[in-house]
């Protein structure tokens, strides 16, 4: 029982992390109808750029995080601008193979920049303490507590405020949210920063756990590809639900089935999914 | 008809050509080079068949010529197959393989289909890499034999594997030429251009759009025997989705949905990788950025914007007598696509 309980907590963290990343994604998904392939090199790319500004620039973890997904959310808005508004008018093959361009370069350009090597990210909330018998690291809790404060101030920037209104009017029609005034190039730029603030934040709370390499973004976004459809393509409270079920699904798995294919889980459940139901789950009717 | 003549003309000057090649350039480098791209354009013409002419992108292609590499080498070294039979049971394995996977992945649609086989493919890469009693995971899988004789028939030196190869890279394209001009062909374009008016039509598109993934993972895993028993020593990056993006890459330069394209794109690119040789790992810093650049700008490739540049100019010549109509009404439309463009852009 008490190991369970263990391990609802890790899904937790592993959870909260998952739902960042997702949401970025579902984000992109739900208001400019892009599966975005690149968004893992975002994560990638936030982890480096924290990295680097903890260590060589000696910024504080908080200060980092800052700059962090500063500069990631102006690649996203980059992209969104170099990439995919040139081609927002071309077949759907043509997006998602620009995608993985972008991947596969930004994933080199690390590569270059700051060599193959796994690296550790040091954090000053490495300490350990006791809940009611259970061990956790400050830092788990930290990515648990921010995930949640993010999600919050997320969902009242999205329902309270103007800027907000006009995002969700263009994710239901772009050209009907054209014609009352909205500026949808903008929204198109302010999404994609959200998105890549978001990716960079992810990684940033992830990285001290877990490591920072070139690749760390592969995993993580296919995971995060499995959550949104899991929670209904562009829908900012599936991609949550979603991020969790899979974290609670993979550190029980883990623990119980079998720890080398802990990551297969994800796409089992994918699979089965999309076997089920070719639309996802909650697709719309008449599709 | 002209066309057609000077198009069997140039193919037998290319044919000429790779026949000729290993007698022309005799350094083994240059041939080893050679019989690669040749691999990898049977792989290329395969996933030109399925996201070229029927219209889906599917991303779980190198892990099907992954499993063509593996199944072969597992059949013929742990097993003790003979080369031939393993060669076909590991294409019919793969086949097999991409038969189920299709039934459920092509219920999906786009979006959906491309990460379901995204995902599919890292599944792939993920149980080579884990599987290590199978497939001897990230250490590799070595002992591979080259093609066993047939008959008088011998495939130990460098140049019969060229010729080998570039056998079956014949009989694949002349099945790709065969089959688009067929009206089994066109139904795959119908499809493509609009899967609601294909059904209209009557066309059973789930069975056709099978049909053609079935036959281009037989062509991709045909190429990943090729590659097991030319290379001789597998690894689980073959599976990677970077596998996926170099034929991504060849694809797009040579031209998508043309049947030159393969060919041209895989040559050009093969021979622009070995001047970046010093780059190694960083040779995505390059080509990256390039396949980014020819979707935005030129999708359709060297060889289909040459097939573009011809129609154009053929058109052109035909309509003559009415050019300079014709040239006011296009800068006319022009002009309201600039208005329009203006608009949504400010």
């Amino acid at each position: 029982m008490e190991l369970f309980i263990q391990q609802l907590l890790n899904g937790l963290t592993v959870g909260s992390v998952y739902s960042l990343v997702a949401l970025g994604l579902t984000l992109v998904y739900g208001i400019l109808h892009i599966p975005n392939f690149a968004h893992g090199a975002l994560y990638m790319m936030g982890g480096y750029v924290t990295l680097t500004a903890m260590t060589k620039l000696g910024m504080p973890y908080g200060l980092a995080i800052i700059v962090s997904m500063a500069a990631v959310g102006l690649l996203g808005v980059l992209m969104e601008r170099l990439v995919f508004y040139p081609l927002r008018d071309a077949p759907p093959l043509h997006d998602k193979i620009a995608a993985i361009g972008i991947l596969l370069f930004l994933e080199a350009f690390a590569q270059f920049v700051w060599g193959a090597d796994y690296q550790t990210m040091p954090t000053p909330y490495g300490d350990v303490v006791n809940i009611f018998g259970f061990t956790l690291t400050i830092q788990r809790i930290l990515i648990i507590a921010s995930a949640v404060v993010i999600m919050v101030l997320l969902y009242i920037f999205l329902k309270k405020t103007f800027i907000g209104a006009s995002i969700i009017a263009m994710a239901q029609n772009r050209e009907g949210a054209n014609l009352v005034g909205i500026n949808t190039s903008k929204v198109a730029m302010l999404t994609f920063f959200l998105s890549g603030s978001l990716a960079a934040l992810a990684a940033s709370l992830a990285s001290p756990i877990n490591l920072v390499f070139p690749g760390m973004g592969h995993l993580v976004i296919l995971k995060a590809f499995v959550i949104i459809i899991l929670g209904g393509m562009g829908s900012i409270p599936g991609a949550i639900v979603g991020g969790y079920i899979l974290g609670f699904s993979e550190s029980l798995g883990a623990t119980y089935v079998s720890n080398d294919y802990k990551d297969i889980i994800a796409f089992v459940i994918l699979v089965i999914i999309l076997t089920v139901k070719p639309n996802g789950l909650f697709a719309k009717e008449g599709r | 008809m002209a066309i057609f003549e000077k198009r069997r003309l140039w193919l037998a000057v290319l044919a000429a050509l790779a026949l000729a090649f290993p007698l022309l350039v005799t350094n083994g480098y240059y041939l080893h080079m050679m019989t690669i791209s040749f691999i990898w354009m049977i792989a290329v013409y395969g996933l030109n068949l399925f996201a070229g002419y029927t219209g889906y992108l599917s991303l779980a292609h190198a892990g099907f010529f992954a499993i063509g590499a593996y199944t072969l080498g597992i059949l013929t070294v742990k097993a003790g197959v003979p080369f031939w039979l393993a060669f076909v049971s590991a294409c019919l394995l793969t086949t097999l393989i991409g038969a189920l996977v299709g039934l459920v992945a092509l219920r999906t649609k786009e979006h959906f289909f491309a990460i379901y086989t995204l995902c599919v493919g890292y599944i792939i890469y993920l149980v080579i890499d884990k599987w290590d009693g199978l497939t001897g995971g990230v250490r590799g899988f070595i002992g591979i034999p080259a093609p066993a004789d047939i008959g008088p028939l011998s495939f130990q030196t460098p140049v019969a594997q060229y010729y080998l190869v570039l056998f079956f890279l014949a009989v694949v394209a002349f099945i790709m030429y065969r089959l688009v001009y067929s009206l089994t062909g066109r139904t795959y374009i119908a499809i493509r251009n609009s899967e609601e008016l294909a059904l209209t039509l009557g066309i059973s598109t789930m069975k056709n759009k099978l049909a053609s993934f079935v036959l281009s993972v037989f062509f991709t895993s045909l190429a990943g025997a090729l590659y097991a028993s030319f290379i001789r020593f597998l690894g689980p990056d073959i599976a990677y989705i970077s596998v996926m993006f170099d034929f991504l890459t060849y694809l797009l330069v040579g031209g998508i949905g043309t049947l030159a394209g393969p060919v041209v794109g895989t040559l050009l690119v093969t021979f622009l990788s070995q001047q970046l040789q010093f780059l190694q790992d960083y040779r995505m810093l390059i080509f990256g950025p390039i396949l980014t650049l020819l979707i935005i700008f030129y999708p359709h490739g060297i060889a289909g914007g040459f097939i573009r540049y011809q129609a154009k100019r053929k058109e052109a010549r035909r309509l003559e007598p009415e050019a300079n109509r014709a040239a006011a009404e296009l800068a006319v439309s022009s002009q309201g696509r600039g208005e329009r463009h203006a608009e949504e852009g400010s």
